[in-house]
């Protein structure tokens, strides 16, 4: 009786375990439609609306993410955040309470609604992406991926598992239609962004790269050849700004459509090592 | 804790400014003979009378917005714009709070008194910044902040502060020790309610709104008689069953109408009318399921002190589908013999109100708005359909934080000019139903920033109250939440969100001096004098810092 016993707790338990694994509301017609007014409550700000990223936080349309690899993991996720990046713990955004379990179940039934339609897909050729990154493309000049690159852009390393296909190609040909965020600084708002940044000293000199950090009265430059230099802005004989990125506009004469799906194809591939 | 009344006391008589300082002498030898006749004691009660004439002793700074007009305006001026380049720090005091710290201190008689997120109180020296006592109350993992777990300030008044918490009690601090002398739930958190608001004193009240628009509360403004805790009375900011204005809300939606009360109002001696602004109405992004007006929200309510009773009210706007808080301080100004109220509003609006009888005035934009092209007959904005948010969401400006916010505004009568922190921002405004739940957050849907309306710009704006006029502005490197002081030293003082604390010339609005503090300011500065020395403190990170002449 007694060995009966334990060995129906050990199932139930076992089952609860396995509940947690996946989604329970996997099934249930109404929990992505539920999930999507809590989404637009609690991620939209960040992840936007439809999930398609928001600028702040990454596209979630994408099947792979680069943070989680199921509903369980998605469930971690959500209520605990991610340590060193702007997702925050549930219920620690100084919006209330939080959601309930059910709630972050239904949103993460949405979300897996919101991939079932993202259906563009890279066809591209990887390998020979990874050499158009490296080579004639000069993407590597500004851009690092694992550890090799330049500095003066974003890191693309994990690009792959955060932003959609058709929002990298924009990228490539409109860089200056959304710059990318940059610094993020606990106490703004916003993070800085990859804007350019010309100053003349007051001996003449003059200085263009991207503004790392800025306030009112200093600024923190990398210019092209990736040296710091840190202003103030009192001192210039001229400062300017402009959302105009550094980054030169790949049109279709310098890269056709293939390519660029190769380069797509191959920054889709990449994992964080 | 300084449980040592005799020091109390002599640091009391210490606060007195001197000659440097722009005090009539009337009142200084008023203050010899008070000494003289009731012994050091008398500095410790702060008056429902000093409150009144807090004009008359700019060595205080007695109540949120540093007097009664809601001015934020110190007629202190040994630290002026021939040598505000040569300001240098006093002290810091440490918080060891985290989050967005929004206090405003108040400082009697040498004391400082001020507060810092999670429920937290303090007393420090205002000479040097060491405390003097410490309280915090613990707070209950089920509250319901909406924005952060803030608070703006005490009010004070004979000798106790008073503080409202994130579980919405309303609690009374012995000024001397920190204990407390009474306690009051003023509601339930575990329903949204909450109190982030600092209280205002008047006469022997202590008047308090509540937050929790995005938790479908039913909004109020208490008053507690400040001697026992008493509840006095309560003014509901939506209408019940039978009284006025209740019809402005369909069928059962005015119990969760919302309508908070979390911003620090202004009073009129002259006229005995407290003017207190509401925010937004529940669910604040969907007007579908509450047709009609809705008020009071996003509404300016002037009521007599002594009965709560509504005098006349004032709706900016109606029927708010986009989280516009009406919250701003309402600014008493005299123009010409007229008796005005000037209000920078979340709307984008500069509203110019007679404060004798609550009608519109003039309204102007100050900032990027697009969501009305018409005025009513009253020439008040009309909201065009265009603006009212769809599923999907479109773009609409101002954005959900507003042209403005709770940044305290300053108003210098020597410049006869309002000064605003403003910011230039739009956003994607989308709708869908929610069913509310009993302390859920209510938004029916949310915002989100748009790309199409970046970047977001942040100004410091000097506007002409009666014309309505942009003198001058400052264009911060990105959007602030800093209030702003103006000073009879020709100064107006601001921070910035990269933690920056500036000086401005008051005319010119170039800076004169700054200060990198390492922390976003969320707080409006204000100013003091002890020994005879200016000083002007400020909020920024999780400290006070407070700035003075070498």
């Amino acid at each position: 009786m007694l060995r009966a016993l334990w060995l129906g707790c050990f199932v139930s338990v076992a089952l609860l375990c396995a509940a947690q694994d996946q989604n329970p509301l996997a099934h249930d017609p109404n929990a992505a439609k539920a999930g999507e007014y809590e989404f637009r409550i609690n991620c939209a700000l960040c992840h936007g609306l439809g999930a398609r990223g928001g600028g702040r936080g990454p596209d979630l349309t994408r099947a792979q993410k680069k943070h989680t690899h199921n509903d369980a993991e998605m469930f971690q996720v959500i209520s605990n955040g991610i340590p060193g990046t702007a997702m925050p713990a549930n219920g620690t955004n100084g919006q209330g309470v939080g959601m309930t379990d059910t709630e972050i179940w239904q949103i993460i039934a949405y979300i897996r609604s919101q991939e079932a339609k993202a259906t563009a897909k890279s066809t591209g050729d990887a390998v020979h992406g990874k050499e158009i990154f490296f080579g004639d493309g000069n993407c590597s000049m500004c851009h690092m991926v694992n550890g090799k690159g330049g500095r003066l852009g974003p890191d693309l390393t994990g690009v792959g598992g955060s932003r959609t296909r058709t929002s990298l190609i924009d990228s490539i040909r409109n860089p200056s239609r959304r710059l990318a965020w940059g610094l993020t600084e606990a106490t703004k708002e916003f993070p800085q962004e990859y804007e350019t940044v010309t100053a003349v000293t007051a001996d003449g000199k003059e200085i263009q790269g991207v503004a790392m950090n800025e306030d009112s009265f200093t600024v923190q430059i990398m210019d092209q050849g990736e040296h710091i230099h840190l202003l103030e802005k009192e001192r210039l004989k001229s400062f300017q700004k402009s959302r105009e990125s550094l980054m030169p506009k790949y049109d279709p004469d310098v890269l056709s459509d293939k390519e660029v799906d190769d380069i797509v194809a191959f920054l889709a591939g990449l994992r964080a090592k | 804790m300084n449980g040592n009344p005799k020091a109390f006391h002599r640091e009391d008589c210490e606060g007195k400014p001197r000659k440097a300082l722009r005090t009539s002498n009337y009142f200084r030898l008023a203050a010899i003979v008070c000494t003289l006749f009731f012994g050091f004691h008398i500095y410790a009660q702060v008056t429902p009378e000093r409150l009144v004439g807090s004009g008359k002793e700019p060595q205080n700074w007695l109540m949120y917005s540093g007097d009664y007009s809601g001015r934020r305006h110190s007629s202190l001026d040994q630290i002026n714009n021939s040598n505000a380049k040569t300001i240098v720090v006093k002290w810091v005091y440490q918080t060891g709070a985290s989050g967005k710290f929004e206090t405003t201190p108040l400082v009697a008689d040498g004391i400082f008194y001020a507060t810092a997120p999670d429920n937290r109180a303090f007393a420090l020296d205002a000479r040097s910044g060491r405390p003097i006592w410490l309280y915090q109350r613990q707070v209950p993992s089920d509250i319901r902040p909406c924005c952060g777990r803030v608070n703006r300030g005490v009010a004070i008044l004979g000798d106790k502060v008073f503080f409202g918490t994130l579980d919405a009690h309303v609690i009374a601090l012995d000024a001397k020790t920190g204990a407390v002398r009474w306690d009051v739930e003023a509601a339930d958190h575990r329903m949204g309610y909450s109190f982030t608001v600092s209280p205002l004193a008047v006469k022997n009240l202590i008047i308090i709104g509540v937050s929790g628009g995005e938790y479908g509360i039913r909004g109020f403004i208490d008053a507690y008689d400040a001697e026992t805790g008493q509840r006095k009375w309560r003014f509901y900011t939506v209408p019940g069953p039978g009284e006025a204005g209740h019809d402005s809300w369909k069928g059962e939606s005015w119990k969760v109408g919302g309508a908070p009360a979390w911003n620090t109002g202004t009073y009129d001696p002259t006229t005995n009318q407290i003017f207190w602004p509401t925010g937004n109405p529940a669910p604040s992004n969907r007007g579908a399921g509450r047709e009609g007006d809705n008020l009071y929200s996003n509404s300016l309510l002037a009521l007599n002190p002594d009965s709560g009773k509504l005098n006349w009210y004032f709706q900016f706007t109606k029927h708010d589908e986009h989280d516009w808080d009406a919250t701003q301080v309402p600014i008493l100004i005299e123009k010409d013999g007229k008796k005005l109220i000037a209000q920078a509003n979340r709307n984008g609006y500069f509203y110019v109100i007679d404060r004798t009888s609550g009608k519109l005035i003039s309204a102007t934009p100050y900032g990027k708005t697009t969501w009305s092209d018409s005025k009513d007959s009253e020439g008040r904005p009309v909201a065009n359909k265009q603006a009212s948010p769809t599923l999907e969401g479109h773009t609409v400006c101002p954005g959900a934080l507003g042209a403005t916010n709770f940044m305290a505004p300053t108003y210098d009568p020597q410049t006869g000019l309002v000064y605003v922190t403003a910011r230039d921002q739009c956003d994607i405004f989308s709708t869908a139903p929610q069913p509310y739940e009993a302390g859920h957050a209510f938004y029916g849907s949310a915002y989100f920033p748009s790309e199409e309306a970046e970047p977001y710009l942040g100004f410091l704006k000097a506007i002409d109250p009666i014309t309505g006029e942009i003198k001058q502005k400052f264009q911060h490197t990105s959007p602030t939440w800093s209030g702003v002081l103006s000073t009879a030293g020709g100064l107006v003082f601001s921070g910035d969100a990269e933690g920056n604390f500036i000086a401005f010339d008051a005319v010119s609005l170039k800076p004169l001096w700054h200060f990198q503090m390492g922390g976003a300011v969320y707080a409006g500065p204000m100013a003091y004098a002890v020994d005879g020395k200016e000083y002007v403190a400020v909020a920024a990170g999780s400290a006070i810092y407070t700035f003075g002449l070498p």
